[in-house]
């Protein structure tokens, strides 16, 4: 040890906390600096935004004219009014039907991609893209797709095909609008639900499937008793969202048809739209919308305690 | 119950072969020990055996009859997973009946199997328990609940214990062993510890890179060892392997130590091999210096080098030498192991 030399000496100096530092080391002036810029941010864009909306309903407020208070009248006419009827009706239609497709279609794909497939992280992106895009570019996209006259699908179907002999009347009447609608609010949320799934389908341990597969299942009891009830905790979580989202939808129909024709393919936000900023109506456009809450609150709680929580998934053990 | 037949398999991955030709017999009612380090190619075998992974050349007959391309659920085997693999969202009878649903066993039948298996492994308590409320050693006997309720020809299990700590594990190997005496049905078991082979297999293979490179009974191995390989594998502490060659009046070490030989040692021994507890304490003995002391308690183990040589000795007795004293040793003549330098292969001696 004789080859180490000396360090020079020094005195190690002892950091005093600045005043600012100081203030800070009180916890509750710590907690509420955290938390102020989120809920200031909150304050403004959500919860003022919401009170108002709420207030509105129940005044008589047109554009250009402060309104009274006028309690539950905007409601009682909405019971009386067949468009709102209309709406009604159409929304659940259109979410009922919308996310069976997407589910039934969402898990095929994502059963699927949970193979070994070659290029699996290029297919993953490929299927995100519907989803990136913005909706309104989409909606614009299918608008040109049911075009009355450029329409590809009219083109296929009559000049290369010849199936038929006219264009197909995508949005031209009641039905079909509906049924156009609902294809591409399909198309577009796909990717949530085959992504989401696919995240849910990765955490089902192998070891799982070959158990199974030794007990001698077929490929169809593998699914039925091991996939589908692991997947369910998911499955509940990704509908609830996707119901909601479907549900208040706007800028696909208003992209599309604007609720037209005849009013038929009005969703509940779109008429409220449609009553409160063209029509000046904002009183009523404001009920319009907040009678969107109790449906959603219902779809909430059905699918969080239909199907969220799971016996198996409580108990002791973390592992 | 029914033999196992595995004659010159071979596995590849791609490329990447991983088993060259293991040819392994297995009669009936056996328990078989397949051990070796990880990759050596040992769970791969077993997932061969179960169907789960096809087989690239060979065979592997169970019974009489070549299951080559008999699907999983037609070999009439269960598994024995290393993670368990309980279905989480079923009971623990649900796991243990999920077979029998399968097959659309009626409820009797399904209650009396059921009842059978969880009688014998003590689960009745817990039947109606999920998964995840149960303890690791409880989850590692439904494990084996589900595969006594298939009454299958073969069990296999890899790696079952590695998930248990050390206590436990004891407790499980002996009710492994147990149970397989009370059901004397044929038992692949794999594991990666040689102490769990040595304890628990009537045939220990072992194997390494892809290749068997001895099987037999477990005293067979320790006392004979036809390898290098086998002989640093099986035992602990490890056996003393030391390089150098014959001569000097001995077997002299790379290090300049010179070791005594037996009588009628081959003069062409490269490696000389002692176990740590084939080495004796006595007056008369090599002189080592003490390196390294570790009582545990049964025996002492001692490290001690003769020149530049290490060995590792373990005595029965108490030894009270501190590192840097000097200690006498001397390795028993007739438990010298001697082996060839190139090919590692064992010299009669």
């Amino acid at each position: 040890m004789s080859a180490t030399t000396t360090a020079p000496a020094w005195n190690r100096v002892r950091q005093e906390p600045g005043w600012l530092a100081r203030v800070f080391e009180i916890k509750i002036v710590l907690v509420l600096a955290c938390l102020f810029p989120a809920v200031a941010l909150l304050m403004t864009f959500l919860t003022y935004p919401l009170g108002l909306g709420i207030f509105l309903a129940f005044t008589d407020t047109t554009i250009g004219r402060s309104g009274q208070w006028v309690g539950l009248e905007n409601f009682e006419y909405l019971l009386e009014d067949p468009l709102w009827w209309n709406a009604v009706f159409y929304s659940v239609f259109y979410t009922g039907v919308a996310t069976f497709g997407k589910f039934a279609l969402g898990l095929w794909l994502a059963l699927l991609l949970n193979n070994n497939l070659p290029l699996k992280s290029l297919l993953r992106a490929i299927i995100l893209l519907p989803w990136i895009v913005p909706t309104v570019l989409s909606a614009i996209a299918f608008w040109w797709i049911y075009d009355p006259q450029f329409s590809i699908i009219s083109y296929l179907a009559v000049d290369v095909l010849g199936v038929r002999t006219t264009n197909i009347d995508f949005l031209g009447s009641a039905w079909p609008a509906r049924w156009s609608l609902i294809a591409a609010n399909i198309w577009r949320g796909i990717p949530f639900v085959a992504i989401s799934l696919l995240a849910g389908l990765q955490t089902i341990s192998p070891s799982l499937y070959e158990a199974a597969l030794l007990d001698g299942s077929t490929g169809w009891q593998r699914f039925r008793y091991i996939t589908f009830p692991m997947l369910l905790p998911i499955l509940a979580i990704v509908m609830t969202f996707s119901i909601i989202f479907t549900f208040t939808d706007f800028q696909l129909v208003y992209a599309i048809t604007r609720g037209g024709p005849v009013n038929s393919t009005h969703l509940l936000a779109t008429l409220a739209f449609q009553r409160g900023i063209p029509g000046g109506q904002l009183g009523e456009g404001a009920a319009i919308a907040v009678s969107m809450i109790p449906f959603l609150v219902f779809a909430t709680l059905f699918s969080y305690f239909g199907l969220a929580r799971r016996k198996w998934q409580q108990g002791e053990g973390n592992d | 119950m029914a033999t196992v037949d595995i004659r010159n398999v071979m596995k590849a991955f791609g490329a990447v072969k991983v088993l060259h030709g293991v040819s392994v017999d297995i009669a009936d009612g056996e328990f078989v020990v397949l051990v070796g380090p990880s990759g050596c190619g040992k769970s791969t075998l077993l997932r061969m055996l179960a169907g789960l992974e096809n087989i690239t050349a060979g065979e592997i007959a169970i019974g009489p009859r070549v299951v080559n391309n008999v699907p999983p659920k037609d070999r009439d085997i269960a598994m024995v997973f290393q993670n368990y693999a309980l279905y989480p969202h079923m009971t623990v009878f649900e796991n243990m009946a999920f077979s029998m649903k399968l097959a659309k066993a009626p409820r009797e039948v399904m209650e009396a199997e059921v009842g059978r298996a969880a009688k014998i492994l003590g689960l009745e308590a817990l039947l109606q328990r999920y998964p995840r409320q149960l303890s690791g050693g409880q989850r590692q006997r439904v494990a084996m609940g589900r595969a006594i309720v298939r009454n299958p020809q073969v069990f296999l299990f890899d790696e079952p214990l590695s998930n248990l700590d050390a206590k436990l594990r004891v407790q499980m190997r002996a009710e492994i062993k147990e149970l397989h005496q009370r059901l004397k049905v044929t038992t692949v078991y794999v594991t990666h510890d040689q102490i769990e082979a040595m304890t628990m297999a009537d045939k220990i293979v072992v194997m390494n890179s892809g290749n068997v490179e001895q099987a037999g009974p477990p005293l067979e191995l320790y006392d004979r060892p036809t390898n290098l390989f086998v002989a640093g594998f099986i035992g602990s502490p490890a056996m003393n392997l030391v390089k150098g060659g014959v001569g000097g009046g001995g077997f002299t070490a790379e290090g300049g130590a010179v070791l005594p030989l037996p009588e009628g040692a081959s003069g062409k021994a490269g490696v000389y091999g002692i176990r740590p507890e084939h080495i004796q304490l006595r007056p008369d003995g090599i002189p080592a210096t003490v390196v390294l002391v570790e009582p545990t308690g049964s025996e002492t183990q001692v490290i001690a080098r003769i020149g530049e040589t290490s060995l590792t000795c373990a005595f029965r007795e108490r030894v009270s030498a501190r590192p840097g004293e000097t200690i006498h040793i001397m390795p028993e003549m007739g438990l010298v192991h001697l082996f060839e330098a190139g090919s590692g292969r064992r010299l009669a001696a």
